[in-house]
């Protein structure tokens, strides 16, 4: 080992760690305030309505009633999280305002001087409502007549004037037309909660200088506060968020949910406002890893070799896309595999449906190309007569190969690590396997 | 229904609360005495991050009303920790990298200390057995288990110590 490496190749302590074993680590509800308010959320009971009125008359007579927040106190209501990174357009109600596009959505804020005020006031908070049709399904709501989410008249994200994401490369029909077999697949998949333990929540304090500190359990503290900025109109240096401790987070609390409101009720009180998920609320309304459904079609020669790859996915994104537009890309740039496969044509789809938000988790846009893709190269192999070993080395990209979305591969490590894995699990491999390099294919290697 | 005042001894010292009917054991350690080591994961006995020591038995604190204690002794992480350093089990718990979040990790350590209270040499499956309750979501059972262990093994070799 090199001298100057002190840390690579040793176990270091965590910084964190004496605070975790002695419970001392304070996670964003661990701090109390004198005052403090509690928020809580009055959520569409449906999956799709319009809003006729909200009657908050008899809530506002419980014992501990504060105020009541709707869209019309928001400043800037309508936003979109990627906005900062320039993602159009803006899409997400903060607080409903003539529609409810899925069940849970939020439609008023009660603040009230305890939790148990707080849930009683939302309880008798009267919603005048007219359901109407959902769709739940990617592909029945890209059909014609299908209950339209989005308010700009069609259920997908556009990608530069286009309906899905796209990727071509080659020729992929001239290619099928001359494989040896084709093989195709769908693949299904459901949306997955985080789960955290430590449910999504923050608390806003009022300071004497006119600013707020936000202790928040948020995964994106620069995020969270620069959306905050942004829905309350309000200049950065306004808003202390003081963040980095998460207790679980998995991507699900990636998303700007809690500060913006509570924030707000701490401006409107002048006091400080907690405002956190029940478990219930983490499970049922926090937004999911996206259902997916991909569709593979794949070119394939005698010999194993894969000439072509037709992907056609579509993400659930659920009523508001969140980070699923970005998860659509990233997919688009990986939905042919960690193989070098000289025809590939994607269109990747962002739908919006009446579920919940989906957004990120843990490699979304990845994952679950790699479940589709996995299966289907097991798949690929029994057509072919292979084993699952040969036709991922076979496939395998190298160092120097062209990935469809044009980017040259780098550092690629695919054979190394799969000849790492039959070691591990006692595989023999041929000796044109074990030989196999990720270097370029010019530089050496079969 | 008006509020009462109930009376036990937490972490060896004699509180006394002002309590309106069911509130939990839980709400009153984190918001009343701010002894926030007892964790909220779910409040509703589903996780195991709230666990206490009443009478030295791990209970859920979020399940328990406060009035059911009156008189008891309850024991929290946070009495626990010695006034020195730390206890075997939160040492184990650190050597061993039992936790990523640390969120579940306060209910895991009580969880530890009762059953190693009661059963110095556990096998594994008296600690998994043991764990019935407490959710880890970010997948570190293993090294909680290997911890428990440890700690185990390091009081075995402690008291064969002469002297």
């Amino acid at each position: 080992m090199s001298p100057a490496l002190n840390v690579v190749g040793r176990s270091v302590p965590r910084s964190d760690g004496i605070g975790h074993v002695t419970g001392r680590t304070q996670f964003a509800t661990d701090h109390s305030f004198p005052g403090m308010l509690h928020l809580k959320i009055v959520r569409s009971p449906v999956h799709h309505a319009r809003i006729r009125r909200i009657d908050l008359s008899e809530a506002e007579r419980v014992p501990g009633f504060v105020c009541a927040l709707t869209h019309a106190d928001v400043p800037h209501n309508v936003y979109t999280i990627l906005g900062l990174i320039g993602v159009e357009p803006e899409e997400e109600f903060v607080l409903a305002e003539d529609r409810a596009r899925y069940k849970g959505e939020p439609i008023a804020a009660i603040v009230a001087e305890s939790e148990e005020a707080a849930l009683d006031a939302v309880a008798r908070v009267k919603l005048d409502l007219e359901e109407l049709p959902a769709v739940f399904d990617v592909e029945e709501a890209l059909k014609p007549g299908a209950p339209i989410v989005t308010h700009w008249g069609n259920n997908t994200f556009m990608y530069e004037g286009h309906p899905c994401r796209r990727v071509r490369f080659g020729d992929v029909e001239e290619a099928f037309a001359r494989a040896d077999h084709i093989v195709e697949g769908v693949y299904n998949t459901k949306p997955i909660e985080q789960a955290p333990i430590e449910t999504t929540g923050c608390i806003a304090v009022p300071e004497a200088n006119g600013r707020y500190t936000v202790y928040t359990n948020t995964q994106a503290v620069y995020f969270s506060l620069d959306n905050t900025s942004i829905i309350l109109q309000i200049p950065g240096n306004r808003l202390h968020f003081v963040g980095g401790t998460v207790g679980g987070g998995f991507g699900g609390k990636v998303d700007v949910i809690v500060e913006p409101l509570a924030t707000l009720a701490a401006m409107k009180t002048n006091r400080p406002v907690k405002y956190a998920y029940s478990r219930s609320e983490e499970m049922q309304v926090s937004s999911t890893r996206s259902a997916w459904r991909i569709y593979v079609k794949d070119g394939v020669m005698r010999d194993g070799r894969i000439i072509a790859r037709k992907v056609t996915s579509y993400a659930d994104s659920g009523a508001y896309s969140r980070q699923t537009p970005y998860a659509l890309t990233k997919h688009a740039a990986n939905a042919s595999g960690p193989y070098a496969i000289p025809n590939v044509s994607i269109d990747a789809y962002c739908v919006y449906t009446n579920r919940v938000p989906s957004s990120a988790m843990r490699g979304f846009g990845i994952t679950m190309a790699s479940f589709a893709l996995e299966v289907q190269m097991d798949k690929i192999a029994e057509v072919a007569g292979l084993d699952p070993w040969s036709i991922r080395f076979i496939n395998a990209y190298r160092d120097g190969d062209i990935k469809p979305h044009r980017k040259v591969v780098e550092d690629a490590t695919l054979i190394e690590t799969m000849q790492a894995a039959a070691a591990l699990v006692g595989q023999d491999l041929p000796a044109e396997f074990r030989a196999m390099t990720s270097a370029r294919r010019s530089e050496g290697g079969a | 229904m008006g509020s009462k005042i109930i009376t036990f001894v937490l972490g060896g010292r004699e509180v006394e609360v002002m309590v309106k009917p069911m509130t939990t054991l839980q709400a009153v350690l984190r918001y009343q005495l701010g002894y926030t080591a007892v964790k909220e994961g779910c409040r509703q006995g589903g996780c195991g991050s709230c666990t206490v020591l009443v009478e030295g038995e791990p209970m859920m604190s979020c399940l328990l009303p406060v009035e059911d204690v009156a008189g008891m002794h309850v024991t929290t992480l946070e009495a626990i920790t010695p006034a020195d350093g730390l206890d075997r089990v939160q040492q184990a718990f650190l050597e061993h990298g039992a936790f990523q979040c640390g969120y579940c990790t306060p209910g895991m350590i009580v969880v530890s200390k009762a059953l190693l209270g009661h059963n110095p040499r556990p096998t594994r499956q008296e600690i998994v057995d043991a764990f019935a309750g407490n959710i880890c979501r970010c997948t570190g059972y293993e090294p909680i288990i290997a911890a428990v262990e440890g700690a185990a093994r390091a009081s075995a070799s402690k008291a064969a110590q002469p002297g």
